[in-house]
């Protein structure tokens, strides 16, 4: 087995299990793990793609996992901050939220 | 005159508001922030004139092109321009224009307007950079500009239904976000470029873009939220501030739309199924009937008006089997076309439609928010008698409402004129039964409001609220320019059929 089908397969994997954790996970938190397990998914196989030929390395895809990453890293931060705001406003004494 | 490929106009209208973005940002503290904001909503405006003149110019509307940087598609990424994103980007610098007059009385001397008007400008700049652009993952990353500013505007109220709301929203969008995502690595590795022009070149009926193709579906179909994905849209378009309110309605919801019929029609249109055409046709004809009950149930005007939205995208997918028919019956006659293509009468139904309900679903949010404004609460049972008090607003709503039933003469009935033709010469007559019935609903709900608004028996046991004044006449006037507009279209279908008729297709890229 090539390393660039080992990286494709394993992306693959984690895309799946990202969408499977959305579909299931009950709490906020976990559906952003989720969401970020499925983005780190995709970014697996964005790199395995950049090795495709073997002889040279394509920057492009590289690139779009790097942007892939600010975006993921700022959507992450919103959702988080809404999910505390919404925790804050949950009743403080129990500690727990919805 | 200079052409518009040349000329520097598609760089400028991403980067104004994205300037006005950063000013809001800076001069947050400014008290004319108001009309500083109106004024880069009025220069967004006469650019998107000039370009639309400019397109016009050339004979053939043929699609234009602006290299950055001069680096040239499969290295650089190119803007492009065609019929369908002129009018997309004409629609966005109109109702920017109006909304952010409204949105300026409607946030004169309110501590929120610092967030709200960068905020504002970065989803304004994500929805123009989306409708030039010719790059598959530029279109990525404007999905998620146009996704984290809109929901971070929902959550502006900081009720707790609206930072719920725009949790759900946040999350949906980011899902599929990344369902498209995957999608563009599979069409990278089998095409090697993310120029959409060039993907379309090389595009067939292979396996890896029939599977791009479902995933880049089922992602927008959530942003888009087609009947079975439409559960977060109701809660995030009502609890969102007015103006909000009606660019999420406008336009965001548009903007995935696009990049939809985008893949479908022109760059992936050899992977397109009968079968799956006929799907999206029944999800949206199940759309109409369940979003406009949903309406007709609803206690909360705003929540009426967003599961409104719900019906009313069902039209638009009927546009896929019409379409699709059409390309069959015109193989027939010699021309070979695989696939659907996205010209003819279905395309020019579905564009007219989109700007229909855009001006008309923007009036009614509006008018909606001024009437809630007015009576201090969203409850539909507190709007008993308004238009005694509100009588312009009750107007603006029923003319926006008359649109959006599909009566004459609005930009409604020329929109469901166009679906029924061309249901009818496709041979499709299932899809007439669906237009008229959605017809018959949206008028059940609409007529629910305005009979309620018109009543005014006095019944004892209802709290009396004090009516409060609007606080700005731009509120009002604003609404009704949207809601003359709606009525203008009617009478000028044929300005936006000339334009979105012969350039959009696959001739076009």
């Amino acid at each position: 087995m090539s390393s660039e089908l080992l990286y494709s397969l394993t992306g693959l994997g984690l895309f799946a299990i990202g969408l499977l954790g959305i579909v299931v996970a009950g709490h906020v938190m976990r559906k952003i793990l989720a969401l970020n397990i499925m983005g780190i998914g995709i970014f697996m196989l964005l790199i395995a793609i950049a090795k495709q030929d073997g002889s040279f390395v394509d920057p492009v895809p590289h690139a779009m996992v790097l942007t892939g990453i600010v975006i993921a890293a700022a959507g992450t931060a919103l959702a988080l901050n809404l999910m505390v705001r919404l925790h804050r406003m949950s009743d403080p004494k129990q500690g727990k939220p919805k | 005159m200079t052409s518009l490929s040349s000329s520097l106009l598609l760089p400028i209208i991403v980067f104004l508001p994205l300037i006005a973005a950063l000013v809001g940002f800076i001069l947050s503290r400014n008290t004319f922030q108001g009309q500083l904001n109106v004024g880069f909503a009025f220069v967004q405006f006469l650019i998107v004139v000039l370009m639309t003149i400019l397109f016009l110019d050339e004979q053939s509307y043929q699609s234009a092109v602006y290299q950055i940087g001069s680096w040239g598609a499969p290295l650089g990424i190119d803007l492009v321009v065609d019929g369908f994103s002129i009018l997309m980007i004409g629609l966005t610098g109109l109702l920017t224009l109006i909304l952010t007059i409204y949105g300026a009385a409607y946030y004169a001397d309110d501590p929120k307007s610092l967030r709200f008007w960068p905020l504002w400008w970065l989803l304004i700049a994500g929805l123009n950079a989306l409708f030039v652009s010719g790059d598959a993952f530029n279109i990525y990353v404007c999905l998620e500009i146009i996704g984290l500013s809109a929901a971070a505007l929902v959550a502006l109220q900081s009720t707790r239904a609206s930072l719920e709301a725009a949790l759900r929203y946040l999350l949906v969008g980011l899902l599929g976000s990344l369902f498209y995502l995957m999608a563009i690595a599979i069409l990278y590795r089998s095409h090697g470029t993310l120029d959409l022009a060039q993907i379309a070149a090389s595009s067939g009926n292979g396996l890896p873009d029939q599977v791009a193709m479902i995933l880049i579906t089922i992602g927008l179909l959530l942003k888009i939220a087609l009947f079975p994905l439409h559960f977060w849209l109701p809660q995030a378009h009502a609890n969102a501030p007015t103006p909000v309110s009606a660019i999420l309605s406008a336009l965001v919801v548009k903007a995935s739309l696009y990049v939809l019929i985008k893949f479908w029609f022109e760059v992936l249109s050899g992977s397109t199924t009968f079968g799956a055409s006929q799907v999206l046709g029944v999800l949206g004809g199940i759309a109409i009937v369940y979003g406009s009950w949903k309406a007709f149930r609803a206690t909360q005007l705003k929540v009426l008006i967003a599961y409104s939205t719900v019906a009313q995208l069902g039209y638009i997918f009927l546009l896929f089997p019409l379409s699709e028919h059409a390309a069959n019956t015109s193989s027939f006659s010699g021309s070979s076309f695989s696939g659907s293509s996205f010209s003819g009468s279905a395309s020019q139904a579905a564009i007219y439609f989109i700007v229909a309900h855009a001006c008309a679903k923007a009036a009614m949010f509006l008018s909606a928010g001024n009437l809630i404004l007015s009576q201090g609460s969203g409850d539909i049972a507190q709007l008993k008698g308004i238009a005694t008090r509100e009588p312009l607003n009750v107007l603006i709503f029923t003319i926006a409402g008359v649109s959006l039933i599909g009566l004459p003469p609005s930009a409604g009935f020329i929109a469901k004129w166009l679906l029924l033709t061309t249901s009818i010469e496709s041979g499709q007559w299932w899809w007439v039964l669906v237009v008229l019935s959605g017809g018959l609903l949206a008028a059940m709900y609409l007529f629910k409001i305005l009979s309620l608004a018109f009543d005014n028996t006095l019944d004892d046991g209802a709290v009396q609220r004090q009516p409060k004044a609007l606080s700005s006449k731009l509120l009002t006037s604003s609404a009704l320019v949207l809601a003359l507009i709606t009525l203008a279209l009617g009478f000028n279908a044929e300005f936006i059929l000339n334009i979105s008729n012969p350039p959009v297709g696959v001739s076009g890229i």
